[in-house]
């Protein structure tokens, strides 16, 4: 990083930027470079070991096609709530609105141990589901239960602003030229809401899968069918095989990196879109 | 991960009345219960099955789980490491947000992509790399052994990995904040002879008031509610290394369900008064926005 700055008469620069930077090392760089390079002493055949043996893969497996149906819901509902709450008047919407942010705010424990114990089959929503045969807490359904709870919020707080800078006479110029209100919304609205609406996908998905506390309640956590891979860390961890807990932290934290990387590009093509209209 | 977007609010009221941007009545109904069923079984539910179950078992039960040795030594660590981990972060935040506000260099965005990152780390992943410096096994392990130091499975280590899982959230509040002010103000006090204590104190300080309590707030929510992370560096010593979260899973895996959701009620409690908190800070950060403008 080049730290040479143009001329400003503000005073402080050197003092805030070199506390940030220590910080920052200190707190984050340095320990999670640590992580990669005590995983590099494990080999590339060996790291490759561990992270493949049918247990590990089976984790995966649960841990981001939960992930994915998780992010998957909360698109389709997000959309619909930031839609309801930008567009509809009806009692109580501040409230609803406010309410949205309860997975950011509510500790992921109580989350869990609530869930757990409304989907199970005593439990208020899960006993409607007995008649059918379907059980959810407990099984990989929890694990989709928890993870749409924890995404909820990304995908409306992403999509809200757009909806409320959207130019309405787009709309009335489509009603106009003679468009339904459902070629409307699928050929004015939906394309400029398209770019949000992945953002937030993205961001509830990358959310999910290093999601723990509010998952291992309701999961059951049987190993090859609901355990989920930060799980499996701890379990490595508790029986002192920290290679193995190394190795399986690294490859998430590669899957976290591409995340990241995949969301700012996501965000940057938003932006420009919007800057070209 | 997307606190700070929800703060504008447009004046859509007079869209409703035109007859084009309409739907039928009975869509919109459908879609207003669709969505409002689907947030009561992910979002209302939960929180009131917390205080029904808290309360399941009467009123002496629920105290006395509150008040029992153990959940009190909880609730002390808990004030203890947000009481430490908050203020640093929000020092942090602090000169993170001036160097990169107020002043032009290269290699921004990859700074402000790396105050970022914590977020996007499993918070499993967030307490492991502390073991992995600090634990027996690792680097700095034997060094801390020989002089009997413990920082992980110790007060020490719940403290720093609190501090990675709340890192990003008082910085990513100021830093777009800061740099919509620009740097006027700063300099023209400057000019006139302030000194640059001063000219924080009484000039940025002030215009940024709202945006920062704001982050220290979601700060203080997670630090007082991360599970995953503390978890893996607590060690799980009851009266010792439990924080109210670690404290709830202890008590609700003994089957001891009105004293698991007694306790969680606090931490219940605890959001509610964050989102209230929250929701007033942005109606007030719109309100000083718009007074700018």
């Amino acid at each position: 990083m080049n730290l040479s700055r143009k001329h400003s008469v503000l005073p402080g620069f050197n003092l805030a930027m070199g506390f940030t930077l220590l910080y920052l090392s200190l707190i984050v760089l340095i320990p999670l470079s640590a992580t990669f390079i005590k995983s590099a002493s494990l080999g590339w055949g060996g790291f490759w070991q561990v992270i493949t043996t049918p247990r590990v893969l089976a984790s995966y497996k649960l841990t981001f096609s939960a992930a994915l149906i998780g992010a998957g819901i909360n698109t389709v509902f997000g959309l619909l709530i930031a839609w309801v709450l930008v567009r509809y008047e009806f009692f109580g919407k501040k409230v609803i609105d406010a309410i949205v942010d309860l997975p950011f705010a509510l500790p992921t424990a109580v989350a869990g141990i609530s869930l757990a114990t409304i989907y199970s089959t005593k439990g208020w929503i899960g006993q409607l589901f007995v008649p059918l045969g379907i059980k959810i807490a407990y099984t990989p359904l929890g694990v989709v239960v928890a993870l749409t709870f924890i995404g909820l919020p990304f995908v409306v707080r992403t999509v809200q602003p757009v909806l409320e800078e959207f130019e309405v006479e787009l709309e009335e110029a489509a009603a106009s030229l003679g468009a339904t209100r459902l070629q409307t919304f699928s050929r004015v609205i939906f394309p400029t809401v398209w770019p949000a609406l992945l953002t937030g996908f993205a961001l509830a998905f990358a959310r999910a899968v290093g999601e723990y506390g509010s998952v291992i309640f309701i999961a059951g956590n049987i190993p090859m069918v609901s355990e989920i891979t930060p799980l499996l860390i701890i379990t490595k961890l508790e029986q002192y095989d920290y290679a193995g807990a190394t190795a399986l932290a690294s490859s998430m934290l590669i899957v976290s990196f591409v995340l990241l990387l995949t969301i700012n590009l996501l965000q940057w093509w938003g932006q420009h879109r919007h800057a070209k209209r | 991960m997307s606190f700070a977007v929800a703060v504008a609010q447009s004046p859509h009221g007079q869209v409703n009345s035109r007859l084009a941007n309409r739907e039928p009545v009975w869509v919109r109904w459908t879609l207003i219960t669709l969505a409002l069923l689907f947030l009561t079984g992910f979002l209302v539910m939960p929180l009131a099955v917390v205080f029904s179950q808290a309360f399941s078992k009467g009123w002496s039960v629920y105290v006395s789980a509150l008040i029992e040795p153990n959940a009190l030594a909880a609730i002390r660590l808990t004030l203890l490491v947000a009481a430490i981990t908050v203020p640093l972060n929000l020092v942090f935040g602090l000169s993170a947000a001036w160097s990169i506000a107020k002043f032009n260099f290269s290699g921004k965005s990859l700074l402000i992509t790396l105050i970022d990152l914590p977020f996007s780390v499993s918070p499993v992943v967030s307490g492991l790399i502390y073991v992995l410096m600090f634990g027996l096994q690792g680097w700095f392990g034997g060094w801390l052994a020989e002089h009997d130091i413990k920082l992980i499975f110790a007060v020490p280590g719940i403290v720093m990995a609190t501090i990675f899982v709340t890192f990003p959230f008082v910085a990513r509040e100021l830093i777009p904040l800061m740099q919509a002010q620009g740097t006027d103000e700063e300099e023209a006090a400057i000019v006139l002879g302030a000194s640059g204590w001063q000219t924080f104190w009484r000039v940025t300080l002030p215009n940024i008031k709202w945006g920062l309590l704001y982050g220290v707030i979601l700060s203080n929510a997670r630090a007082m509610g991360e599970f995953g992370a503390v978890s893996v560096v607590s060690g799980h010593i009851r009266g010792l290394t439990n924080t109210i979260p670690l404290h709830v899973e202890i008590l609700y895996n003994e089957y001891n369900s009105a004293a698991a959701f007694a306790v969680a009620s606090l931490l219940a409690l605890l959001a509610l008064v964050t989102l209230a908190l929250k929701s007033f800070l942005e109606w007030r950060l719109h309100s000083s926005v718009a007074e700018q403008e």
